[in-house]
């Protein structure tokens, strides 16, 4: 199986390609559209600033590569929140597959939200074998709003989107590869059952 | 709900753990890799490894262990210890570190974490404070607590989060070693200061001390060393203990 990551210029995209080695998996670290459309599954990781790195995706067309992409496609963290309507981080157009906004949490608890919080489960084929609660390891100062396409929800002073699907694309808030079991359950069902 | 943190700490020298662990299940006690993934099974939050070799070989070695470390395990992790630099940090990070936390450095030169900050992000960079109590004041150490400062600990925290530290990991050097508890009234004074996760550390010897820091101290997370390593509290059952008394835990 090819798994393509895509790399562009948002962080931690090391502790992905450990966690897919973990899984038996070699990722391919690629910004090549050929490498990324073709492959069986991607992931777009990241940790970073989300202006910068749409800039970052549109100069080098990556944004309607994304777009194209019909194979299993998994957005981490910011890579979730790119791939909303728009983010109040420097009130930026994302790349509109799922059509919540991206917003900064209000000041009332600390921020960012960092730490190990629940994410509700659903029927998605994508939380099979992941046992209630679920924890899952978080660190963002941005969430992306509850939409039609939310499948899990996570509460810190508001309900937002832990994890979201359409079609061929998911995308999820907090960490996978730094969540434990449930990250781990939650990787192999992307990698394997879909 | 967010949940409370406990975090085992590993110090650290030349890639192997020191102080005494009392681990039947290891095969080698003082491989730091295998202590790890034993810690992140049983249901850790997240680890510290805290490196204090002081020879010339010290970057070398504790890269390589970084890189052993973010293979073995799916939990986050920082790394301390002699971290003074912007390519120190790098470095660590594209090892596969989480985050890295900064002490002595950053009161020598506090400016570098606003360059750690603006470079890797807040949410990276934890400022490590040694405070002690000089007369009726917190008063902020270095060099592991020996040496005292001109710095009051409240102000000099508020200065690291207004200069990007993301979190801030608060060791009571009063407290350290006395297995007597956490240093709540501090902890809570701190906490309620500055708007990110406060680390309790320093005096853990009971359960309830655990439960304590997370109450009275408004801790976010409480980090600690022997107790674990010679296994007088296990994971698993001080996790429970939380979640019987009401604080949010994952188990």
């Amino acid at each position: 199986m090819q798994v393509a990551v895509i790399k562009y210029n948002a962080g931690n995209i090391k502790s992905v390609m450990l966690a897919l080695k973990r899984l038996g998996l070699e990722g391919n670290l690629t910004d090549n559209p050929d490498e990324i459309l073709n492959a069986d599954r991607v992931i777009f990781p990241g940790q970073g600033e989300a202006k910068s790195a749409m800039k970052y995706l549109k100069e080098r067309e990556l944004d309607k590569v994304i777009q194209s992409i019909e194979n299993p496609f998994l957005g981490i963290c910011l890579g979730l929140q790119l791939l909303c309507s728009h983010s109040e981080e420097g009130d930026t157009e994302c790349l509109g597959v799922f059509d919540a906004n991206v917003k900064k949490f209000p000041n009332e608890l600390k921020v960012p939200h960092m730490g190990w919080n629940i994410g509700s489960l659903s029927e998605d084929i994508i939380f099979n074998g992941i046992q209630s609660p679920a924890y899952f390891y978080f660190v963002h100062s941005y969430y992306a709003e509850l939409c039609d396409q939310t499948i899990s929800e996570t509460e810190y002073m508001l309900p937002f989107s832990n994890v979201l699907h359409k079609d061929n694309f998911y995308a999820i808030q907090p960490h996978p590869e730094k969540s434990a079991e449930a990250g781990e359950q939650f990787l192999k069902n992307f990698l394997f059952e879909l | 709900m967010l949940t409370k943190r406990i975090i085992p700490c590993l110090d650290i020298k030349n890639g192997r753990t020191v102080k005494g662990v009392n681990f039947v299940e290891l095969r080698d006690a003082g491989d730091p890799v295998e202590l790890a993934k034993i810690y992140a099974e049983e249901g850790a939050d997240e680890l510290v490894f805290l490196d204090i070799t002081a020879t010339n070989e010290k970057r070398k070695t504790l890269v390589e262990l970084v890189e052993k470390v973010a293979e073995a395990i799916n939990i986050p992790f920082t790394v301390g210890g002699g971290i003074s630099t912007v390519e120190d940090v790098s470095v660590l990070l594209a090892a596969g570190a989480d985050k890295v936390s900064i002490n002595s450095a950053a009161v020598r030169n506090p400016k570098i974490i606003k360059e750690m900050a603006d470079e890797f992000g807040s949410q990276c960079i934890v400022v490590a404070v040694d405070s002690r109590r000089v007369g009726d004041k917190n008063i902020v150490h270095t060099h592991g607590g020996s040496k005292p400062t001109e710095l009051e600990t409240e102000d000099w925290i508020k200065k690291a989060v207004e200069l990007g530290a993301g979190e801030i990991l608060l060791t009571s050097m009063d407290h350290d070693g006395t297995k007597s508890g956490f240093a709540d009234e501090l902890m809570s004074k701190i906490s309620s200061l500055v708007n990110v996760p406060v680390i309790a550390s320093g005096g853990a010897g009971n359960m309830q001390h655990f439960c304590d820091t997370f109450t009275n101290g408004k801790s976010d997370a409480a980090l600690a060393a022997s107790i674990f390593h010679f296994k007088e509290i296990g994971i698993p059952e001080l996790k429970a203990f939380l979640k019987n008394n009401n604080i949010p835990t994952r188990i």
